[in-house]
């Protein structure tokens, strides 16, 4: 009794600590539109969904992935080009005249192309995308994950370098952003930045009811344990692969919504450096800790910001936070702060 | 002169070519990759951006110092490689006992560090480095044209690949490093100081990848992100491998090279993303890679 009394106790102060991290952040993001540019704060937001989903991963199931950017630039791609075009380009090999890729181009009713069409389709690509590279990566661990996770992305990147639909260096420029539900339009920025807040938050809550869930507790219990999670008869490959596709599908999500805010799907978010930057802000933030990522997204959105004069230096300031993180400062900001106050954040 | 599959000999051979001399670079480099990760755990994601230091030091030494190619493919290797040592003592000695990803992070962080650098002060276009003028010219074959360089290249990068695998795999020296990747608490209490030849180990590594980026000069031009895209394919070249064998790695380095270089003739559009697409059939047939010991 009193065992079960003890453990309840840290999972209720959990749930408040929780609770008011929750509404200082709600608070902030409702207030912030008026003080600061929405455009700004929309691709904060993005970016900071993007890195709740990598943590899911890395945080809670020990899984490094190195090519998360995989998964957030080819929903951008497909959403813009759902948005914009409203077809379906399927790749095939053909052996006539010679070996070589044709596409198949299929016209979609333009009832797709509204805006949350266009963002359900980026995310089911990017889900479809993540069931077949987790089901890759998941087959090595440790290092070999991370390494496996790269390469898949890299050769998905040189893939958008030479598919037609993405346009190369130029990327799917000026695409519509529409009416969401036929109804509200979603080129004045307060329907925007209203659309990708409720998408952030609908997604942070879920996340965060997935970590709490008991599938969030197996997955813990792999990045603590993996052999004795097998032991116990968990098929820790599915509940790995699981992980991986939510991960996908949540970047997804992400990437689609930023693609509609920037009206643009290039291959900067398809690129590496991309992946390097969520695992930094999440890292920035606190690995394994809710709202870690959000604070990291917020700060490295910021400070890129100021720093865009500088051109080149980005990578090297990016690269310093990195060795800074690790040889310092390994819990983060919110790790830091919810070691100081003993709660969980 | 005549035809393969409706292909000229010249341009199949030349391909071929350069084939074997991207696969003398993944060779070099996935060994050193793998002399690291056996002794310190460790994948060493500075790799590339060291590979371009080898290049960089070479080129500096000819115009700063007047130095040529044969001495910079001796210098540059020790200068990067002491350069490696020092990153070794100041960062990666306090990482051994986390999780391995802090590793990976780190090393990330310092090749973004070392490529934003060189790219802010050279550019992306490249820098262009001659060939030594012992080794200019070539000579044809017949079937092809083989610039003595090239053919240079891919017999020195072979006999290093080589005389690497014989000091692990056949020398006293190496049966300590191979004894102290498998249980270095019972080697040290041999009496073998162990950090130190951790230290040297990734020195080692680095010099590989550093003389790499030497020979590449001639071939490539000197630039920044030469190393950058370079090895993500040989991590691919890695999980293929296997990080178990040191033969392995040699052997997977030369034959994707190949592999790759066939691909450009006979389907330029899959010729970059080849190696990956090998990659994730090994992984669904052989997941512990061609020479992997375990799971």
């Amino acid at each position: 009794m009193q065992r079960a009394a003890k453990s309840l106790a840290p999972s209720a102060t959990r749930s408040r600590s929780e609770a008011i991290a929750f509404i200082i952040m709600l608070v902030a993001l409702i207030i912030t539109p008026l003080l600061t540019y929405p455009v700004f704060l929309m691709k904060a937001l993005c970016f900071a969904l993007f890195a709740c989903a990598f943590n899911l991963l890395v945080g809670y199931v020990g899984l490094l992935s190195f090519g998360h950017a995989l998964f957030f630039g080819w929903a951008g791609y497909a959403c813009a080009h759902l948005a914009k075009v409203g077809t379906i380009s399927l790749p095939y090999l053909t052996f006539m005249p010679r070996l070589s890729w044709q596409w198949l181009v299929i016209q979609l009713p333009s009832l797709f192309q509204h805006p949350e069409f266009a963002i359900l389709g980026g995310t089911i690509f990017a889900t479809a995308l993540g069931l077949i590279a987790g089901t890759l990566a998941i087959r090595r661990q440790g290092i070999y994950f991370s390494m496996i996770t790269l390469a898949l992305a890299q050769m998905m990147y040189f893939f958008a370098v030479q598919a037609p639909f993405t346009h190369g260096e130029d990327g799917i420029q000026a695409v519509p952003r529409g009416k969401l539900f036929g109804l509200f339009d979603l080129a004045e920025q307060r329907n925007m930045y209203i659309t990708v807040l409720l998408i952030f938050l609908g997604c942070f809550l879920l996340i965060r009811r997935i970590i709490n869930s008991p599938f969030g507790e197996v997955l813990k219990a792999i990045r603590e344990n993996e052999t004795r999670a097998i032991s116990l008869g968990y098929k820790t490959d599915r509940y790995k692969l699981l992980a991986f596709v939510l991960s996908a599908t949540f970047a997804g999500i992400a990437g689609a919504t930023k693609a509609l805010v920037f009206q643009l799907a290039s291959l900067t978010d398809v690129d590496w450096p991309m992946s390097g930057e969520v695992i930094l802000m999440t890292l920035v933030g606190g690995l394994g800790t809710l709202f870690g990522p959000v604070a990291g997204a917020f700060f490295m959105v910021t400070l890129e910001n100021y720093l865009t004069t500088m051109g080149q230096w980005v990578f090297v300031v990016q690269g310093v936070i990195f060795v800074v993180c690790v040889m310092l400062f390994r819990h983060g900001f919110i790790g830091e702060i919810a070691r100081l106050l003993r709660v969980k954040l | 002169m005549f035809e393969v599959l409706g292909i000229p000999s010249q341009a199949l051979f030349g391909q071929l070519l350069i084939g074997l001399i991207n696969g003398s670079f993944y060779a070099l480099l996935s060994l050193g990759l793998a002399v690291i990760f056996g002794m310190l755990n460790i994948i060493n994601f500075t790799h590339g951006a060291q590979y371009m230091l080898g290049a960089f030091t070479a080129f500096f030494l000819l115009q700063y110092g007047g130095l040529g190619y044969w001495w910079a493919l001796i210098l540059a290797p020790v200068l990067v490689g002491i350069s490696g040592i020092v990153i070794e003592r100041l960062f990666l000695r306090w990482l051994y006992k986390l999780d391995h990803l802090y590793g990976l992070l780190l090393t990330f962080g310092l090749a973004l560090i070392i490529e934003g650098t060189f790219r802010n002060f050279f550019g992306s276009s490249g820098l262009p480095y001659s060939v030594p003028s012992e080794l200019t010219g070539g000579r044809d074959l017949g079937f092809m044209f083989l610039p003595n360089y090239r053919a240079w290249v891919v017999l020195f990068s072979l006999a290093v690949c080589l005389t690497t695998w014989f000091i692990i795999e056949r020398t006293k020296l190496g049966s300590y490093l191979r004894a102290a990747t498998e249980n270095p608490a019972l080697v040290r209490a041999f009496g073998i100081n162990v950090p130190r030849m951790i230290t040297l180990t990734y020195g080692f590594g680095v010099a590989l990848a550093a003389l790499a980026g030497v020979m590449a000069a001639p071939i490539y031009n000197v630039s920044p992100q030469m190393g950058a895209n370079l090895i993500i394919v040989v991590f691919a070249v890695v999980v293929i491998g296997g990080m178990g064998s040191i033969m392995g790695a040699i052997v997977t380095g030369f034959g994707l090279g190949v592999i790759e270089g066939l691909t450009k003739v006979f389907f330029p559009e899959a010729s970059n993303t080849v190696i990956f697409i090998i990659m994730a059939i090994v992984l669904l047939i052989r997941p512990a890679g061609l020479f992997g010991r375990r799971a």
